[in-house]
Formats: C-alpha cells, structure tokens, sequence
C-alpha cells in the first residue's frame, strides 16, 4: 500500500528543463520513480533526459496517462502551473516551490475546492515512499522500507526524522512534506488521516512548527478517531519569539495558541508521543512501539 | 515587510479611503512647517504629533528617561516644537518594542480629527487578514475601537463582526453592509463605512497585503469615516511584482546584522542569547534553537543558510554571528541531502580560515551524505571545532561548552 505515490505512478515534472526540474528529475529517476515526460511550454516536442517535453500538462496527460506531477516551476508562474495540473486531471499534485505569493495560492485553493486531485506543498520537500518512489526533492539513500509514515512541514528536519528512524531500525512507508507556507494544499490533519489509514503504516511521526492551528486539529482529530496508531510529535520553535517571521512564511507567532508550547501541550492531551527535543524522535518510536 | 504609519495612509488614500491627513517631519522645524500648514487647511490650532516606528503602543509608548509619550496632541505652534524636539532623535519605548525600545527618526504631525460637532466621535476597529484555516481574507471589525484586538476577542468576542470573503467573487457590497450595521452605524456614517470597507479591502487585494489594522477607524463629530491609524504589512512574496511598495522598505527600522544577512541571501533573525547557529532548512533551524535552549544555553539568532551550504555561505554566516558580542559558541547543524558533509566540512575549514582565529568555541554536526568523512575534515583540521554525526552528540557537546561560559 503506502500512500499517494508507489511505483506504479506515472510522474511528470512541471519546470522539466530548468536547471532544478532537470536535477532533481534525474535524482528521482536514479531512485526508481517512474518519470514519464516532462513539460515546459514551448518546448513541446523535444527530449530531455531521454523522456518527452510537452507544451501543456494536458498533452503530457493524454500522451503518457500521467497521474502524478512535480513542479519546479519559479515562485511566479506555480499557482498557474497548479492549476493547470488540476485542469488536466493530474491527480497527486506536489509542489516544491518557495516564495509564491500568498493571494496566488489562495486563489489557486480555491480553484481546486471541489476537484478530487490532491496538492501537497508548496514550499515542500515533496513526498517519497520508501524504496519505491520518490517525488520530492529529499536523499533516497536515508530511507528504509518499513512501517512508520512521517508528516511534516519542514524538509531538512523530516530528513533528521528519517534517519533516526532508519538507525532505530524503523522503516517507513511514505513521508509526506506539507510544507511550511500559509496556504498549504494537504494540512497536517488530512496527511495524518491518509496515513491512519493505511494498512501498512502502523506508527506515525508528525513534525509541526509555529504559526497556524494545522497541528492542533491534527491532535483533535487523531484523539477523536481513537488513537489507532501511535504517534510522536515534535514542534520546532520552542524558543522562536513573537511576532517574528523564522524563515518559511508561515513560521510565525501571532497569539496564545499558535506558540511551539500551545500546540505541545494540545498534542500531549490528545494522547500524542510529544518529544521536547528533534534527537529523540527514532528513540521515542522505540518506546512508543514497545521495541526498546 | 512592515511600513510606517504615514506610508500605509498614503497607500489608503490612493484607493479612495478616507483617512486622518498628515505630513511627515524628520525635524522640529519641518513639523512646525507642516504643523502651520494644517492649521491652516483645518482651521484648528490643534494637531497631533505621532512617532513613525515599527511598532505599536505609540501613545502609551514614553521616550526613555522622559515622560513624553509616542502620540501627543499639540494646542500651540510651540507645543508643535516641544513635542517634536522630545520625540525625534530618541528612543521610544512601547510593549512591543522591548525595553531597548526604537529611535524615532520621523514624526507625522497630523490634524485633530476629534472636533466637536453634531454627534459624538465613536472609535472602532477594522482589520483584514489571511484567515489560514479557511485559505480566504477575513474582515474583522469591533465597537472596541482603541483596543487590542486579541484583547476584545478574548473578553467580549460577540463585540466583533467577521465577514470572510470567496476569493473567486471578491468582497461583496451585501458584506460591506453586514459590517456597516454591525458596527451600529445609520445615515450618512453607515454609507460612509460601506465605501470605507469597499476601498480599504480594494487596497488589500491590490498591493498584495498580509494584514491591514485600521485601529482606530473614528466616526468624525460630523458623521465622516477615517483612519486614525494605519498598520499595514505587506507580501514579502509579491513584493517582486510591486517596486514601487518594495521601495518604502525603511531598514533603519531593522537589525544591522539582519540586514546585512538578507543582503547575502542569508535568512538570519537576530535573538538574545549566547549560542549563535548555522543550519540548514528553516524548520531544522528552529530545531536546533530548541536544542540549544535544551542543553542549557540560550540561542543567539535564527540562520537558514539554504539548500547550498558552501565556503561562501557559511564565511558569510559566521561573520554575521560573530558581529553580535553575545555569541559565545557556535553550533553549525547540516543535515547533507543532495549536498556532501566533506564538501561543507572543508567549506566551514576554508571559512574559518579566511577569518582567521575565531575566539568562540564551535560545534559542527554533520549528518547524511558522506558524513564520517566530513567529520574527519573537521578532526584532522587542526582548528579548534569539535566535530558531531548525531544530532544527540551535538547536544552534549553544547551543554559542556555552555557549562564553561
């Protein structure tokens, strides 16, 4: 199982010529993921790294049957690229981009409201499905097939989180990165649920910094739906001051509730693994699975 | 990216808002200037003299060592001179400032908007804003004008008035008279406020806002709807596609060392602490604030050197760390990806050395790809950097450093 992508997804990569798509199109291709084509309008009909360019998502959709596509595509023109992956029936959308303005991605929210495809990001690491398929931008070689999934908003510190595990001995089954925008396309709720979900995933970490109220609702809602599988939680920004921007846009203290201490203590009461420290994620899975 | 008072009104006034008049003065002389000309335009010998910083709680705010407050209302020409003299070129402190408070290098002397008339002046509340859990703009407003916002929603949440906009329509005009009659507005006020709300949500969408805070919005003694005051932050995302805006960034309101760090591309936050950082990744980053808290120290700043770590990135980082005298250890946090441990170790080697001899003691945690032989780089260097591969090591090799400070 795993969840969002395996490797019977068909992937295109939105940006496929630039200097980025074409790096990391590569490194996923060194992974196994299967990487059909690519597009970058007015580029349509060349090869680049022996797969097809198509000048809309719509043709690569029809040529190829894609389902799945990465985009690496500049801050300025990723709202459209979104919904035009959208547009063509692209059903995992993964959007690694940083910097999109705010207005754009509420529109490009809104325009996918209703549409049964999924957004993942932007500002994101991408998501990956250990030993299978990697559609992101995170190192293949720290994974391990195995049965802990893994959300979080940010990319290095889900790579931290991987590799203890994988220490630990623990695999995993599909990290997703929501990213660590305002707007994001799948909150941390929703990335939870797909993975409580999940018959092959039977432990979860779930990683959340300051700012927003994504990871409380998470809480509330595994606490609702019976704590079926256990989780262990980290918040970055313990010592983050109010009011201050810490580097991804959403990464900011507005009021009481959205502090690394609020949503702490919320995930704690809901039944969560919370760890204080990001060295004890792997050893505190240990524990929470009763392997140590 | 913030802006002053004066810049947020003047941008208001472009769509149409009403709002307080002003002139802005880097001088006593300039406001005694601009003071004498609204006196003449308002036919009062009143005005207001407020202070043009990055933070609120101006007229509560008072200059350090004086009892001069931010806001004042000035009666005379002369009082124009006092106050203005009290205010710029000192340093004002307000709950949002911090104790260090902030040098007020402008005044905007504005006309006195709480003339007697026909009814009494009322104070209200407009705010817009990103609701985040909704993805839409949400306009707020309240009664409580003067007050903190989180104030009234804690106390007395049925005080204020939410309408939440469909960004595939805009706000419309059966909203802007929801917000209106919710603030308890009839007549020529009510239909003031609807063109008030209409313009001001027309500004936010147009220059790419994150927060508009009218507080206060006054109803004028002759029935007229203004912005008192004007907080306004802008997109630093779609700042590419306003220059215009980008220019009225003001950086003697920011950190020195912040802005010589975004000028190198670095995202850097300065703090209070003794232990400066490098990682990274911004969540990573924050990670490792916590770390450090965790181990006994207290971090001195936030620094996301992005994906590419190299010699060029971390000198620059470690020049910016070790400008702020607090520093007194460094720990370096890369977890290599795509990029290579041993290519970032001899990057922090080559750093270090272009610096020559750094006086603090520093951890560098390298972990991923090619990590044994990037702490073999940092081992065998002959500086004086204790090498770390896991994130734990790195936290006790921390707490025995800042045990010695």
């Amino acid at each position: 199982m795993s969840v969002l992508v395996n490797k019977n997804s068909k992937v295109i990569v939105q940006g496929f010529t630039g200097s980025e798509g074409s790096f990391h199109a590569q490194q996923m291709m060194e992974y196994g993921t299967n990487v059909v084509g690519g597009v970058t309008p007015g580029k349509g009909g060349q090869t680049h790294l022996d797969r097809p360019v198509f000048n809309t998502v719509r043709d690569a959709v029809e040529q190829t049957g894609a389902d799945v596509s990465i985009i690496f595509v500049p801050p300025a023109f990723a709202a459209d690229a979104i919904m035009e992956a959208a547009d063509a029936g692209i059903q995992v959308i993964v959007c690694i981009t940083e910097g999109i303005p705010t207005e754009d991605m509420v529109m490009a929210k809104n325009y996918l409201a209703g549409k049964t495809c999924r957004l993942i990001g932007p500002n994101c690491p991408g998501v990956m499905t250990a030993e299978e398929c990697k559609v992101g931008i995170m190192p293949g070689f720290i994974f391990k097939k195995g049965t802990v999934g893994i959300v979080s908003k940010s990319g290095t510190l889900t790579y931290e989180a991987v590799d203890q595990l994988t220490k630990a001995g623990l695999g995993q089954t599909t990290a997703i990165g929501i990213g660590g925008d305002p707007i994001i396309g799948t909150t941390t709720k929703e990335a939870v649920e797909l993975l409580m979900n999940d018959p092959e995933t039977e432990a979860i970490v779930m990683i959340g910094e300051i700012g927003g109220g994504m990871e409380a609702e998470a809480a509330r809602w595994i606490k609702a739906d019976g704590n079926r599988k256990p989780v262990v939680g980290f918040i970055a920004g313990q010592t983050a001051p109010k009011g201050r921007r810490m580097g991804h846009a959403g990464a900011i203290v507005g009021g009481a509730d959205d502090t690394a201490a609020a949503k702490m203590a919320i995930m704690r009461e809901c039944g969560i693994h919370v760890v204080e420290s990001p060295a004890l994620i792997g050893e505190t899975m240990l524990k929470a699975l009763g392997k140590n | 990216m913030n802006i002053h008072e004066y810049q947020g009104k003047e941008i208001l006034k472009r769509y149409g808002v009403r709002i307080q008049e002003g002139i802005v003065a880097e001088s006593p002389d300039k406001a005694v200037e601009a003071a004498k000309q609204i006196m003449a335009q308002t036919n009062s010998k009143f005005v207001v003299v407020k202070s043009q910083i990055h933070a609120g709680g101006r007229g509560k705010g008072k200059v350090q060592g004086s009892e001069q407050r931010g806001v004042a209302l000035a009666k005379s020409v002369e009082d124009v001179r006092q106050i203005s003299e009290n205010l710029i070129g000192k340093v004002l402190v307000t709950h949002q400032t911090g104790p260090e408070g902030k040098k007020v290098n402008k005044v905007l002397v504005a006309q006195d908007v709480f003339y007697p008339g026909e009814s009494e002046p009322k104070e209200m509340y407009l705010g817009i804003l990103l609701d985040r859990s909704k993805a839409c703009n949400v306009i707020m407003a309240s009664t409580e004008g003067g007050m903190d916002i989180e104030e009234v929603a804690e106390k007395t949440p049925e005080k204020i008035v939410k309408e939440w906009i469909d960004p595939a329509v805009g706000l419309q005009a059966f909203q802007a008279r929801k917000i209106a009659f919710g603030l308890g507005l009839q007549g020529e006020a009510f239909k003031e406020m609807v063109k008030f709300v209409t313009s001001l949500y027309k500004a936010y969408v147009d220059t790419d806002a994150s927060m508009f805070e009218i507080n206060p919005v006054l109803k004028t003694s002759d029935n007229k709807i203004l912005a008192v005051d004007a907080k306004v932050n802008l997109d630093d995302n779609a700042l590419y596609r306003h220059p215009d805006l980008a220019n009225l960034r003001d950086i003697t309101e920011e950190d020195p060392l912040e802005v010589e760090a975004s000028s190198n591309d670095l995202n850097y936050v300065k703090l209070d602490g003794n232990v400066g950082c490098m990682v990274n990744g911004a969540g990573l980053a924050m990670a490792t604030m916590d770390i450090i808290k965790l181990s006994g120290g207290e971090p001195a700043n936030f620094l996301d050197v992005g994906g590419g770590a190299n010699a060029k990135t971390v000198e620059a980082g470690f020049r910016i760390i070790l400008k702020d005298p607090n520093v007194k250890a460094i720990l370096i946090n890369i977890f290599g990806g795509i990029v290579r441990c041993d290519r970032v170790a001899t990057g922090v080697v080559e750093a270090y050395k272009a610096i020559g001899d750094i006086p603090v003691p520093i951890i560098v945690r390298l972990q991923g790809t090619n990590a044994a032989e990037g702490a073999k780089i940092i081992d065998e260097s002959g500086l004086k950097v204790q090498s770390a591969v896991e994130l734990k090591e790195a936290a006790e090799k921390v707490r025995a450093v800042v045990a010695n400070l």
